[in-house]
């Protein structure tokens, strides 16, 4: 090891519960049950239940008791402001993943700053506050997308394919796989963007989420169930209907004749993904920094380490070693891929 | 361009036949000429554009993004086009092409100057139409479009019967204005080619209780070989040798098209045949998709061509004769022919229908697959109509089988679990022999799907493992020998003919019943 990694190591480390903190003894997104836990936003793969105090922005918090019930911690810590823990201050600061959603700063005297970015994304979402550039000494990044092949398109021309093709096959319901938090409401706001005012219909997983989202302010415009009621007749033909992609393969499905199965999510950019998942119109909408995104923060915030915490790190890695720049992989395990 | 790269990703994406036609139909009608015209050919491989080749792209992006990053990517995507498609920089400015510009330079260009042309043109597009450009470029589109298919959307769009379309289509070349403007109201165009594809006449399937009510003296009967329908015609010299759907297949089978002596069309069923044993489908299956055929395949595997009908006999069209003389005809042009890798069809014996069935059940050779029966005033008409023609097939074979995989279906079927894999025993395990998703009613569906959900063991993707417990009787119109199968068998056109809730996996059959049905 360097001696920078020596130094850098006593601010974070990585143990099997996930990302640590020694001179503040919690971690951070941890994939087990933990004393105190830091959390960068509400994706099942980051936020678990079982923790003895987390500490998370309130959003965050709320969208934790709405999936797990109240009692998902003993103890609830908003995030407000810097706050010291042990020998380190601690701020989360906007990450533009989805709504709640933070990166965390941690911050001692002489050692420096370390930023946890979670999730992020710095296209605009009007579901989230936007993606706030902190300086630090480590940048810990993901890295879901660190492929140079990975470059989203604009969502308003992924909105405008489906609207083309919702008017091209007007007898067709359009099914859009979507997770749940985050990238269903994401999808909502740009549709009402493009103009689609009739109402959206919704798979009942994403009800309590869509509500959440009104109750912070954000429009959803009208939202109606995809149930059908016994006896009666309907194939949502012409219609918009978001359901996570696991009730695709549910009998849910099987209300809808016919229907043209689209996916949004950044792995529709590269079509063996889509092929596998039966998709019939990819929809590439990405809640995460794509390469140019990524290599443009790594670029501006010129860490003097950039580590790597999960996703494709390989190309990322030689990108940093191409540049010069210290880079080192985590591969920290438990986060998944396929939800995002 | 942009059009045609979305039209690209749609059909890539649209695994049922109606979806691709409508995504065509709707292509033709936003599209002017020529741009469609040469979509079309691009897409069914008619577009003859001499082919760039995977190095001098890699050579390319060579050029742009680091070989370490290039690596990875290229792992990831899996797909060379794909990956350049991606990784290239993005345009600073994106210019608008026309495929019609894109296709005459590509043709135009000496082979020099390919590479500047292309990474200039790729400077400048969006990524999806990089891919469309590559796969254009390098003549890999695949996209699962048949020329047939290619027919039917032109027919859908133009509402035409497709028949027609199929008879003109070797006179026309891209970028087809003559067709697309007989599409919109034009006329039709007049075929140029020689030795033009004639639309097959076609026949529907048959009962002995339906042809009860029929005065059997009205009707011949022949046997129906399994081989595969064919037209063999030479027109002043041109010869030809075309699929019942009209595809130009003459290239796999230059002995046969060497025996071609006459001059008229004759419609016939193509086989092998060693001496005077005609072998079965399989061994025909061999020859079939080739663009150039060895010498070692040739002596192995002789075509034959079996002859059914004469619709063109020295320059005298004969498709309005009644079929008696149509018949009369073939017998005496076969006669004057006299090549013996031609010969007629024979004519069955027969007063009654019961006398037919007799003959049916026990037919000559093992590659019959029933009779055809063709009543004696019917002049030849293009298409499917029901009757004057009628094919009485033999009992198909089948089997019991055990369900093993689902993976579920596109379209109507998206939702249900309506593919299947199915087994039988091979020393106390099951291996799988086969694939079916029809054959069973709607109401079969729903309970099989059901099954599939309360009994899954494990599941890849899509697809579900189940608990053997689920026996199926199978039918099937034959069976091959295949080295590709772990089997070592396969079937043609299997479906699930009953859902056998009465037996247990254990009385599925063996794979040595399988075996045992198997052709010499």
């Amino acid at each position: 090891m360097t001696p920078a990694q020596t130094t850098a190591a006593t601010l974070l480390q990585t143990r099997p519960e996930g990302l640590y903190c020694p001179m503040g003894d919690f971690y951070i997104d941890p994939t087990r049950p933990v004393q105190r836990a830091l959390i960068t936003h509400g994706h099942a793969d980051h936020a678990r239940a079982g923790h003895g105090a987390v500490m998370a922005t309130a959003q965050t918090l709320d969208i934790m008791a709405i999936r797990y019930g109240a009692d998902f911690t003993q103890s609830r810590q908003p995030a407000a402001g810097p706050q010291q823990i042990g020998d380190v201050a601690v701020s989360f600061h906007p990450a533009g993943h989805i709504l709640g959603s933070a990166q965390i700063a941690i911050s001692h005297k002489s050692i420096g700053t370390a930023v946890v970015t979670g999730d992020y994304s710095r296209s605009p979402n009007p579901a989230c506050a936007p993606f706030e550039p902190v300086p630090c000494d480590i940048l810990v990044t993901e890295a879901t997308f660190a492929l140079p092949v990975f470059r989203h398109p604009d969502p308003g021309d992924e909105i405008a394919r489906l609207l083309a093709s919702v008017a091209a096959f007007p007898d067709r319901a359009h099914l859009i796989g979507t997770y749940a938090l985050g990238k269903a409401q994401r999808l909502i706001m740009l549709l009402r963007a493009a103009g689609w005012d009739a109402p959206i219909y919704i798979h009942g997983a994403l009800q309590k989420l869509c509500d959440y989202h009104v109750t912070q302010g954000i429009p959803l415009g009208d939202l109606r169930a995809a149930t059908i009621t016994r006896g009666q007749k309907r194939d949502f033909a012409g219609q918009i209907v978001l359901a996570p992609p696991s009730a695709f393969a549910a009998t849910w499905a099987q209300r809808f004749p016919d229907p043209v199965i689209c996916f949004a999510s950044g792995w529709m950019q590269v079509r063996a993904r889509a092929r596998q998942r039966g998709v019939e119109l990819p929809l590439v909408i990405s809640d995460h920094v794509d390469w140019p995104d990524l290599t443009r923060t790594i670029t501006e915030l010129n860490p003097a380490e950039t580590w790597v915490t999960h996703g494709r790190e390989d190309a990322i890695i030689r990108w940093c070693a191409l540049q010069g720049r210290t880079a080192r992989p985590l591969r920290l395990l438990g986060y998944e891929e396929e939800e995002t | 361009m942009r059009a045609f790269a979305d039209l690209l990703e749609r059909l890539a994406f649209t695994p049922q036949r109606n979806g691709k036609i409508a995504h065509l139909t709707q292509f033709f009608a936003a599209t002017p000429d020529p741009e469609r015209g040469l979509a079309l050919a691009a897409l069914t491989g008619d577009l003859g554009l001499k082919a760039v080749t995977p190095s001098l792209l890699r050579g390319l992006v060579a050029q742009k993004v680091d070989a370490d990053l290039f690596a990875i990517s290229y792992d990831f995507v899996g797909d060379l086009a794909e990956t350049i498609a991606l990784i290239w920089p993005p345009a600073t400015s994106h210019t608008p092409t026309t495929l019609p510009d894109l296709v005459a330079e590509l043709q135009q260009s000496p082979k020099s100057a390919l590479p500047g042309l292309i990474a200039m043109r790729l400077d400048a597009m969006l990524p999806n139409e990089r891919y469309a450009y590559l796969k254009l470029a390098t003549g890999g589109l695949r996209v699962g479009l048949s020329a047939r298919l290619a027919r039917m959307a032109v027919a859908e769009f133009g509402a035409l019967q497709v028949e027609e379309v199929e008879e003109i289509w070797h006179g026309l070349t891209p970028p087809y204005t003559d067709l697309f403007a007989w599409a919109t109201g034009g006329p039709k165009p007049t075929s140029a080619a020689h030795a033009p594809f004639r639309p097959v006449m076609l026949s529907t399937a048959t009962d002995l209780a339906a042809l009860q009510s029929l005065p059997a003296a009205d009707y011949t009967a022949e046997w129906k070989w399994d081989g595969i329908r064919v037209q063999a015609t030479n027109d002043h010299g041109t010869r030809k040798l075309y699929s019942r759907t009209g595809e130009d297949i003459s290239n796999a089978f230059p002995d046969l098209l060497a025996a071609l002596n006459f001059d008229g069309t004759i419609d016939g069923e193509l086989l092998v045949k060693r001496g005077d044993h005609i072998a079965p489908f399989g061994d025909l299956q061999k020859r079939l998709g080739r663009r150039t055929v060895s010498r070692k395949m040739l002596d192995s595997h002789p075509a034959h061509l079996r002859a059914y009908d004469l619709l063109v006999w020295q320059g005298a069209d004969l498709r309005a004769l009644p079929h008696t003389d149509r018949r009369s005809a073939l017998d005496a042009a076969i006669a004057t022919i006299n090549h013996p890798q031609i010969d007629l069809s024979p004519l069955l014996p027969f007063q009654t229908w019961d006398d037919l069935a007799t003959l049916r059940s026990a037919p000559p050779s093992d590659v019959i697959e029933g009779v055809m029966i063709k009543r004696r005033d019917s002049p030849y008409l293009a298409g499917r109509m029901k009757g004057p023609w009628f094919k009485w097939k033999r009992d198909p074979m089948v089997i019991d089988a055990v369900l093993l995989y689902a993976q579920r279906g596109h379209g109507k079927r998206s939702g249900f679990y309506s593919d299947f894999t199915f087994g039988v025993w091979d020393n106390g395990a099951l291996v799988p022999v086969g694939k079916a998703y029809f054959g069973f009613t709607d109401a079969e569906l729903k309970s099989l799907d059901r099954f599939v959900r309360n009994n899954t063991t494990e599941t890849f993707g899509p697809v579900r493992a189940l608990k053997p417990l689920q026996v199926v009787e199978v039918a099937f119109e034959g069976l091959n020998r295949s080295p590709r199968h772990k089997s070592g068998v396969a079937m043609r056109f299997p479906r699930i003919s009953r859902i056998r809730d009465d037996k247990l996996a254990g009385d599925a059959d063996q794979l040595q019943t399988l075996r045992d049905m198997l052709p010499d």
